[in-house]
């Protein structure tokens, strides 16, 4: 096996506040292997977000420290790396791309200017090589008449086409690691489809590693293989996307695939189907419990759960589940 | 009110917007949000709308409600032409007819208490005593699922989810027939979006309401309506009952749609994105059928004349020249 193009071990995160600390995200090891697609799933407020921005120290400090045992990029340190250091590796060796790109863009810039800015710093690119080469990377994108595109501004701009653009911005520099964060969620599904096609077309040319970030199951299950399901700042349930689907191992993605309605679902006659409810919402971190984050809301919770936390533990070849009663939950289910 | 016929009934429905400051030649601008929508929605029945961003869907319940002045056509409330009353004769037809919107933080007065919010529309239609309103609204706000203890707190205090329960909590007040759901869950997380789609759907069986359910997400469309509409560029492209429409989709548009959705199985292969490009701009919307520059079934004629709205089976209306009803025979200039 190869080195993993990113190493996280331990990695928690603290927002700070006159009224003390948040522990937004709390305990998270990963690898992502070169090449493979990781989905970070979770609700709201589960921090999958965070650590995401994390991994490029993205997120500002103050509120946010991080902390880590590692955070290794390509045998790099990022958690200690200067700032500068850290500057040529975003954009270039780790890129990103964002829910909305209206707010990631620069009003004022036009699109080609915006390509060509990120091809002159990290790749020494003259003027008119950036311009080729960002004439080249909208085609690569689709964008339809890629040289009128480039003198135009982010706001004459479809939210599907500037989409687009900021994958090309992403792509440009053949990254090890794309760090895609609700890519698809502002989008209609039609160019949803359009843009999920486009990202996975661009991995397997330029063989990124890809981290997703996303609420949506489905689009996790059409894309990743392998899947982090987060709950209240910690990761849950790790496993292989077809183990995921098939053999749920935590109660809270048992719930969220129940409670997700279904297009392939059997059409009930007569009285419509109810939906698999989760009762409750998603515990407030400012007060953590002291045992699983999940107990308040679980069918399956004892009186250990809420008493001790439990740790990930391996229930099947590459899955992981953090739950006590995961064995108990295996058998409920079959 | 008389309880026969349709509940609601929209007729050739048109709305354009004026764009301010373009002028072209001297003739203004215009985006053509809704052109020419008609259906009926029946006493106890879900309806969805579905299209993606710019088909017009929420132009279509703005203008139900009376937020939004149709530029012409026609919206009948129980028989009842409503939609060219003033102010004061809307009244009386109002309580009839409520909206619940997607974000019930931007809908609901961040400086009034649950009890004022739901008490609002009670005084607006007569309950004079204050005692009287707080009483009633702690029983709407125990049927929504939420406790009365929490009739004194502000919009803020309530999570997402209890949010939009109580935007649900103040359009029941008034015992409406009809309520307009725009994009009642889209905001809401899986886990909570399960337990509103639930509400909704006991609170329909317990009161006989109608809904009108404006959303882009077709797998709960699927789940709650009982029929659904398709719009495409300020038209409908096809209505049918909602399971006819998931399992034998005609229009090319309806077929796109429900193939770009994801399917939440890894399995199931994934299939390329099925249409090209994006909705198209509707201040000039293309000649013919609105969708024949992404169509991979489009011929001459469909970038000439609009197909009209025509019934190809119980309940199933469609619009379009290629698969429409048995006729590709006879279709000329085909090409």
């Amino acid at each position: 096996m190869t080195a993993p193009a990113l190493q996280i071990i331990d990695l928690a995160v603290d927002l700070v506040s006159r009224d003390g600390n948040v522990r937004a995200v709390d305990g998270i090891s990963f690898d992502l292997a070169a090449g493979e697609t990781l989905a970070l799933v979770g609700e709201s407020g589960c921090g999958k977000s965070i650590t995401a921005l994390s991994i490029l120290r993205l997120v500002p400090d103050p509120p946010a420290r991080i902390h880590a045992t590692a955070l290794r990029f390509a045998g790099q340190d990022l958690l200690t790396m200067p700032e500068d250091a850290l500057r040529k590796l975003r954009g270039n060796r780790i890129s990103m791309i964002f829910q909305e790109p209206m707010t990631s863009l620069n009003p004022v810039l036009s699109i080609g200017r915006q390509i060509t800015e990120t091809l002159r710093e990290h790749r020494n690119l003259g003027r008119q090589q950036a311009r080729d080469e960002a004439m080249a990377l909208l085609r690569l994108v689709r964008i339809p008449d890629p040289a009128r595109r480039l003198d135009q501004y982010p706001f004459e701009l479809s939210g599907g086409m500037r989409q687009r653009v900021m994958i090309a911005m992403a792509v440009a520099c053949r990254p090890d690691v794309l760090i895609a964060d609700e890519p698809t969620t502002a989008l209609d599904v039609t160019v949803q489809a359009q843009i999920l096609d486009l990202l996975l077309d661009l991995q397997r040319r330029i063989g990124t590693a890809v981290i997703l970030v996303t609420h949506d199951l489905a689009v996790v299950a059409q894309t990743a293989q392998r899947v982090l399901v987060m709950y209240a700042g910690r990761i849950v349930e790790e496993a292989p996307v077809q183990a995921l689907f098939a053999r749920p191992g935590h109660p809270y993605t048992l719930g969220l695939l129940a409670a997700m309605p279904h297009l392939a679902a059997p059409h009930s006659d007569g009285v419509r189907g109810r939906l698999a409810e989760l009762a409750g919402t998603v515990p407030v971190l400012d007060r953590p419990a002291p045992g699983c984050s999940f107990a308040a809301r679980c069918v399956w919770a004892v009186e250990r759960c809420h008493d001790e936390r439990p740790r990930l533990a391996e229930v099947a070849s590459m899955h992981r589940v953090a739950c006590w009663r995961a064995d108990d939950v295996a058998r409920g289910r079959a | 009110m008389s309880d026969a016929g349709p509940v609601l009934e929209v007729a050739d429905l048109v709305k354009h917007f004026a764009i301010r400051g373009a002028s072209w030649f001297g003739r203004r601008a215009q985006v053509h949000a809704v052109d020419g929508v008609s259906f009926s929605l029946a006493r106890g029945e879900t309806l969805a709308l579905v299209g993606e961003s710019g088909s017009g869907k929420s132009t279509v319940g703005r203008m139900i409600v009376g937020l939004t002045k149709p530029t012409s056509g026609s919206v009948r409330l129980a028989g009842t032409r409503i939609d060219d009353l003033d102010r004061a004769a809307m009244r009386a037809h109002r309580r009839h007819l409520q909206l619940v919107f997607q974000d019930p933080y931007a809908s609901l007065n961040p400086r009034m208490t649950a009890a004022e919010l739901i008490g609002e529309p009670l005084a607006n239609f007569g309950m004079r005593a204050r005692g009287e309103r707080r009483v009633r609204a702690a029983e709407i706000l125990r049927r929504v699922g939420l406790s009365p203890d929490y009739l004194d707190r502000l919009p803020h205090e309530f999570s997402g989810g209890q949010r939009q329960r109580l935007g649900i909590a103040r359009a029941l007040a008034l015992q409406p027939r009809v309520i307009v759901c725009d994009e009642p869950v889209s905001a809401l997380d899986v886990s909570v979006q399960a337990q509103v789609i639930n509400l909704l759907a006991d609170l329909q069986a317990e009161f006989g309401l109608s809904y009108l359910f404006i959303a882009h997400d077709l797998a709960v469309v699927r789940h709650i309506s009982d029929r659904t509409a398709v719009m495409y560029l300020g038209r409908l492209v096809e209505v049918a009952p909602t399971r006819r429409l998931f399992a034998a989709p005609r229009h090319p548009y309806t077929r796109a749609l429900l193939a770009s959705v994801p399917v939440p199985d890894p399995g199931v292969p994934r299939m390329r994105a099925p249409v090209e490009g994006e909705v198209p701009s509707a201040v000039a919307p293309p000649p013919g059928c609105r969708f024949h520059t992404r169509c991979p079934d489009a011929r001459s004629e469909c970038r000439r004349v609009a197909p009209p709205l025509e019934a190809v089976g119980p309940g199933h209306f469609l619009a379009c020249h290629v698969h429409g009803a048995a006729k590709p025979a006879m279709i000329v200039g085909g090409d």
